[in-house]
């Protein structure tokens, strides 16, 4: 293992084709190989966008406009798209939000989590179908023969979530971008599919990408987190700095907005106005100074 | 059969509720029911927030919409200001349905896209007879803390905790004894979600509203209520202050519950 860290974005700019909006401003960020990094912020701040332009399922109407995404040293622009999409297929893999969705309702599970194996690795069908049971008995679902005949809806929540956590890591990816891949899940439920994540991640050494809006979340399984406002990077730091004394602001109000039940008179606080004021004008400051340069 | 006025609101008794399982119902015959809420009983009181806890498939919203009657119980009583509503036909409801109010988890889908603000707000207060409607819907803005000129809006040109406010103003504008607020901040960022939460809390005390409020996050329903329901598997399993629920809580479930939240804090145990 070098120190070069394994994710490497740089100066990722992207916007709305057309009009030009941008989507996500300079984003910089690390994320060392075996690592979990948190990316936070409110709906539309761009932290899915991030996870999407790395794995190059950006909507058509978005377009990256200059920066880098290296993976292990090769930055993905720079790639033709077969090529990149070979690479990203083979180094990288994506937990969803939504397990519901995110799992074919007319096709049984075995494929589903065989189907990359056959088709990007070439492995055979029945060393991939070894594979999947074993994985899903690495992810706690007993039966992995019957849980591989069943369709999406006779599962749980929860049990289609370690199916989906099972699916992602299959291919031994080396980053795996995790997309709110709880929020749709009870609490205790929750609690235990973060536990599986992090074991899961340890385990194999694999490097993360964990998009949430729940700080909580964020202080449980992640070493690292930026916090984004509309696209833009307002504070990167360690898990052990941010809560204790977050640098930004805007994060510190973050902080005090989010729900703590031990805490009932200083959390759940609104975002102060002049919060909201003063990273408004950071990013229109940015816009600026970028028209400025070109 | 009116009881004298007493300072108990809701008064819920044996309260049974099953559904149809219509995925199990044979070709001839009826479908086999679930049971979804087992012989509930509580009362709420005249001016209190009452917080009803529990996780997917508990029965907390199925609860909720027997209240206020969306759902006809199946077993026991529910009794509204001393008048027992349990099986009251539509007919009977209807003067009672402006004063228990409901609002709802997702504004997107309870707001008509194709209405302004002011007609969503005016709509029901026309229903039941008032006057003076757009003044009334003005001052339900107002009171929500939006401008005005929100009323000639529609609901697709608010943010999510806009459309959420103008849930909140169509419940208040009512003038009802009860509202049922069904997971109403939990679709909402926590910017977002503290400012309706703060605006609920002053709408209690300036107008002395009753209400339930369903949630699965503990820590919300302990910034706004006084008393906690926790419902599991459609059984009560602890009903407590909320003070007294979150330093001593009783149940295994609510354990439960409360360890497995994920604070924004390092020193939690958790793992």
């Amino acid at each position: 293992m070098t120190d070069r860290p394994f994710l490497d974005i740089e100066h990722l700019t992207a916007r709305l084709k057309g009009s030009g909006t941008p989507l996500l401003r300079s984003v910089d960020l690390a994320v060392p190989a075996g690592s979990v990094h948190g990316l936070v912020g409110e709906s539309g701040a761009g932290k899915s966008m991030i996870g999407k332009a790395i794995l190059g399922i950006l909507p058509r109407s978005v377009e990256v406009a200059t920066g880098a995404i290296r993976l292990d040293g090769t930055d993905l622009q720079s790639l033709p798209s077969a090529e990149r999409r070979t690479r990203v297929g083979a180094l990288t893999a994506l937990i969803p939000q939504d397990p519901l969705t995110a799992l074919n309702p007319s096709r049984r599970i075995g494929p589903q989590i065989t189907d990359r194996l056959v088709d990007i690795l070439r492995w055979d069908r029945a060393r991939a179908t070894d594979r999947a049971r074993q994985l899903l008995d690495e992810v706690q679902l007993p039966d992995p023969d019957r849980i591989l005949r069943s369709y999406p809806h006779e599962l749980s929540g929860g049990q289609r979530q370690r199916i989906l956590i099972a699916a992602a890591f299959a291919a031994e990816p080396r980053l795996i971008i995790a997309d709110e891949p709880t929020t749709a899940l009870d609490v205790t439920v929750q609690k235990q599919i973060l536990r599986l994540i992090r074991e899961m991640q340890e385990r194999h050494g694999t490097a993360m990408l964990f998009v949430t809006h729940d700080l909580g979340v964020v202080s449980k399984v992640c070493q690292s987190l930026s916090v984004l406002y509309a696209g833009k990077i307002v504070e990167s730091a360690r898990v052990e700095d941010f809560f204790r004394a977050p640098a930004h602001a805007y994060s510190r109000a973050l902080l005090a907005a989010s729900p703590r039940y031990t805490d009932p008179d200083g959390s759940l606080m609104p975002v102060p106005e002049e919060v909201m004021q003063a990273v408004r004008a950071e990013v229109a400051a940015f816009d600026e100074g970028r028209a400025a340069n070109v | 059969m009116s009881n004298p006025p007493s300072d108990v609101l809701y008064e819920v008794e044996h309260l049974h509720l099953s559904l149809p399982d219509l995925t199990r119902k044979p070709l001839l015959g009826p479908a086999p029911r679930i049971h979804i809420l087992n012989d509930l009983s509580f009362k709420i009181r005249r001016g209190e927030v009452m917080g009803i806890v529990g996780g997917s498939g508990s029965g907390k919203s199925t609860l909720g919409r027997a209240l206020v009657r969306l759902l006809e119980p199946t077993g026991g009583h529910v009794r509204f200001d001393g008048t027992d509503i349990t099986h009251l036909g539509e007919g009977e409801l209807r003067p009672l349905r402006r004063r228990f109010q409901m609002i709802f988890q997702d504004p997107m889908s309870s707001l008509n896209p194709r209405r302004t603000v002011g007609a969503i707000i005016e709509a029901p207060l026309g229903l039941h007879g008032f006057d003076d409607l757009a003044k009334r819907a003005a001052e339900a803005l107002d009171q929500v803390g939006l401008p005005r000129a929100f009323a000639r809006r529609y609901p697709h040109e608010l943010s999510g905790g806009q459309r959420q406010r103008v849930g909140i103003a169509r419940a208040i504008a009512m003038r009802p004894d009860f509202i049922l607020a069904d997971e109403i901040v939990s679709g909402l960022d926590v910017s977002s979600q503290a400012q309706v939460l703060n605006l609920l809390e002053g709408l209690v005390k300036d107008l002395g509203l009753t209400l339930a409020f369903i949630s699965h996050d503990l820590s919300v329903i302990r910034r706004l209520c006084q008393r906690i329901l926790v419902l599991h598997r459609g059984v009560i399993v602890e009903e407590a202050r909320s003070d007294q629920l979150f330093a001593a809580p009783q149940a295994d479930y609510t354990k439960e519950l409360l360890a497995a939240i994920p604070l924004p804090d390092l020193d939690q145990v958790w793992a």
